[in-house]
């Protein structure tokens, strides 16, 4: 338990330091710029665009194969204004990974100044992160280097034609998992991805939405002052693919966090903390009349969904109460 | 001139990337690679070698690391055979767009299915069009020099290099091994500088979209890079002649100068080979045989230069490719003739699968079938010999 | 003809077809994408800057006074902020033909 102890002490000090940010002081930095080929109103990009703001130049991001690589690298074009890599769909943590120990030992040799810090953020979807790159994800977490993996899961293979992923939720229609006169909609409920994370014990996991953009700027740079790997898992609306008005995206991932589907916490070293209690949830059907890929629900479903939502959030709220940060 | 050492050859290998102040290592354990692997951890974590070893969850990983650590600026190294070396080809491909000089060695085993742990070159046949360059070692010294001379070409040409040894018959044998001096080798592979990095200070983006109005150019771009990198090939072994005095061609001869029949071989079975050659040549028997160092870029004009004027050549492939009018070797050998205006006959066999012995009197015999081949059209394009009927 | 399709010359490109110019997209126009317009009314802002933390194509900049103004260059009429403004000060107008 030593080191356990001592590696939280040094982490509560450096996170203790950074105070947040906030509206009226946000950084100017931008690590993404305009002309990118993003749908309107993408709520998936927003989230790199923060994140890259919250971090700063002396950023390395790697993507993986989908919508964000797709939007911002159509040569000769590039979104990006910092150093950026794309190698293929599924081993972007690996990639990662290998930046991660070059720049170490670059750094031990003398080839790279000691002092600059510099930042290595994953940009990978939810297609790439549940289903074919879980196993790249879990090796460089096992392996503990020091970088930020952001999850933009807009719940489904967007940039292919809404293919049904593992972080689909239940019921929702995708071209593979279509609502049809039988099936209708996803049959499996959604990945339990941040419990996987959680198991590796790294020093920082979050989850995050873009309607709540300082806390997600927060938690990415909380991510990038941990030493060893930090996960975020931010939930990335898709008009194209759910279906709704471009506007909207934005309130979707408001609607997601308030009617509990997508609960806000952090888990800091094995510590769970809610970052927002949800003591009177939104009605579900709020956020489901917002996107066609839900219209089908039967009643039964929703009760379903409904039970199910609740039953986890109170799961959630009884892990911040076993194993929360002590009062 | 160093002293020579008896060492099994993959802790040789091991030491000379060590010696070539590797900064990476990202590898899985493979059969049978495992102790080039085991030894390089052994250095790292003994302190004599200042580098980061990385065990990764798969070979997949294992490249997709050496990609990105060989992105930033380092030095890489990675090693696999087989299954490994298949689960990871779609990297392949990358990293040599990429043009990043990352080293690897391949323990060439056979591939699955039947799984099987014995050594033929299944697994590096299968890897011909990724674009990386590709060498062959006889015996442990070529290997150690091979790794001496992967770095220095790697990081001239900028693309990745794969040395091939046979695993068990080469990798597990102990072998006489002269190690370059340090000094010689920082000489002759010097600190890496890459110009097109990660770097923060000067951004760039890797890996963007090849829309249709660009690949086409990005390919041809990287095929001409691979061309050209004969002549920087070609010049590391000038270099290494004269550090060493040992000497290097792309397409190695023996015994070629007036034969009349010649075999191809590659890997460690060109030895016996060489004793068949030596056995008939006895017998007056103007015999020769070739062995390609170089395989890829493929150095046709060494080849058609070395087959001189012999009446048929025998192609000893060491993996099958199904259905097709050849074997690996055999269908690149009758193409290059084809552009020539030499016409030797030509007969081809695929033997040695899965470490299956391939003896003296095997090699006489592929001489003398060789021979009725001047004659005599073989009757199958190429015949999987030794199979029990 | 098949001959002159390519972009560049193979001679030309990066190796590894490398793009040199961070963030050159800077020079593509999304600003035909949109349908619609945001139009502020500075009298009803308050500057909090949330539709320039909320645009997801990174047009809004802050003016000499303080306000964010939308870059209609790549604006492709989202609709985001005016949905977030907490004043209803943005309204999304439609593009004349």
């Amino acid at each position: 338990m030593k080191f356990m102890e001592q590696r939280s002490k040094a982490m509560k000090a450096e996170l203790k330091k950074f105070k947040g940010f906030n509206l009226k002081n946000l950084p100017e930095f931008e690590g993404l710029a305009p002309g990118h080929r993003a749908c309107q109103g993408c709520g998936t990009v927003l989230p790199v665009k923060l994140a890259l703001k919250a971090l700063g130049p002396n950023t390395i991001a790697v993507s993986t194969t989908g919508c964000m690589e797709i939007i911002s690298t159509p040569f000769p074009y590039t979104s990006w204004k910092i150093p950026w890599i794309h190698v293929a769909f599924e081993n972007a943590a690996s990639v990662a990974s290998g930046i991660e120990a070059a720049i170490k030992v670059l750094k031990r040799k003398g080839k790279i100044s000691k002092k600059q810090k510099i930042n290595i953020v994953v940009f990978a979807g939810d297609g790439a992160t549940f289903d074919i790159g879980l196993q790249f994800l879990s090796g460089a977490l096992e392996r503990g280097h020091d970088f930020i993996y952001i999850c933009l899961d807009n719940e489904a293979y967007m940039n292919t034609g809404v293919q049904r992923s593992a972080a689909t939720p239940y019921g929702a229609h995708t071209t593979t998992s279509p609502a049809g006169k039988v099936i209708k909609g996803q049959v499996t409920w959604k990945k339990n991805l941040m419990g996987i994370v959680v198991a590796h014990n790294i020093p920082y996991a979050a989850t995050a939405s873009p309607a709540f953009p300082i806390d997600l700027m927060n938690k990415v740079k909380k991510a990038s002052l941990v030493n060893g790997p930090g996960f975020i898992h931010v939930l990335s609306p898709c008009p194209t693919g759910w279906g709704c008005k471009s506007e909207d995206s934005i309130l979707t991932a408001k609607l997601a966090v308030e009617t509990r589907i997508f609960p806000l916490y952090e888990v800091i070293d094995g510590k769970y903390i809610l970052n927002r209690k949800i003591d009177k949830p939104k009605p579900i059907e709020e956020y489901f009349k917002l996107q066609r890929r839900f219209r089908h629900l039967t009643p039964e479903q929703i009760e379903y969904i409904k039970k199910r939502v609740d039953e986890e959030y109170e799961k959630l709220v009884k892990l911040c109460e076993c194993f929360g940060v002590e009062s | 001139m160093g002293e020579k050492v008896a060492k099994e050859v993959s802790i040789a290998i091991a030491d000379a990337v060590a010696q070539c102040k590797v900064d990476v290592i990202s590898a899985y354990p493979i059969t049978p690679q495992t102790h080039i692997v085991e030894h390089l951890a052994e250095l790292v974590n003994n302190g004599e070698l200042d580098a980061e070893y990385m065990p990764v969850e798969s070979e997949h990983a294992a490249m997709s690391a050496c990609i990105g650590a060989a992105a930033t600026g380092a030095r890489t190294f990675t090693s696999t055979a087989a299954q490994g070396l298949l689960l990871m080809y779609e990297n392949l491909f990358i990293a040599s767009a990429f043009r990043l000089p990352i080293v690897m060695v391949i323990a060439n085993r056979s591939v699955s299915a039947p799984i099987s742990i014995w050594n033929d070159h299944s697994d590096v046949m299968t890897m011909r069009d990724s674009g990386w360059i590709q060498t062959f070692a006889e015996n442990g010294q070529e290997a150690v020099d091979l790794i001496y001379h992967a770095y220095r070409v790697a990081e001239k040409a900028l693309l990745p290099v794969a040395v091939n040894i046979d695993g068990f018959t080469l990798s597990h044998v102990i072998e006489p091994i002269e190690f370059l001096d340090q000094k010689l080798v920082d000489k002759y592979v010097p600190p890496l500088r890459m110009k097109y990095k990660l770097d923060p200070k000067k951004p760039i983006t890797m890996g963007a979209i090849g829309i249709p109005e660009i690949y086409t150019e990005a390919k041809k771009a990287q095929d001409e890079a691979l061309k050209a990198s004969y002549r920087i090939i070609v010049n590391a072994w000038k270099e290494f002649e004269k550090l060493t005095g040992r000497k290097y061609q792309p397409v190695e001869t023996y015994k070629m100068e007036d034969a009349e029949v010649a075999l191809i071989i590659m890997g460690s079975l060109a030895e016996t080979a060489m004793n068949a050659v030596d056995l008939l040549r006895k017998k007056g028997k103007r015999v020769g045989l070739l062995r390609f160092r170089l395989w890829r870029p493929f150095p046709m004009r060494d080849f058609i230069r070395a087959i001189g004027k012999v009446k048929a050549i025998g192609v000893i492939d060491r993996a099958v490719s199904h259905g097709s009018t050849g074997g690996p070797v055999g269908i690149e050998v009758r193409s290059a003739l084809y552009q020539s205006n030499k016409r030797p006959k030509i007969i081809n066999f695929i033997a040695g699968l899965s470490g299956r012995d391939v003896t003296v009197e095997d090699f006489i015999e592929f001489f003398e079938r060789t021979y009725e081949a001047i004659s005599k059209k073989p009757k199958f394009s190429y015949e999987i010999y030794g199979a029990k009927e | 003809m098949p001959k002159d399709q390519g972009l560049v010359s193979w001679k030309e490109l990066a190796p590894g077809m490398f793009i040199l110019e961070p963030g050159n997209s800077v020079k593509f126009k999304t600003g035909d994408w949109r349908a619609y317009r945001p139009v502020l009314d500075k009298e009803k802002c308050i500057k909090c800057g949330i539709c320039y933390t909320l645009c997801p194509d990174l047009c809004y900049k802050k003016d000499k006074d303080g306000y964010f103004i939308p870059d209609l260059y790549y604006c492709k009429g989202c609709g985001v902020c005016a949905k977030h403004c907490p004043k209803g000060a943005i309204t999304m107008v439609l593009e004349e033909a």
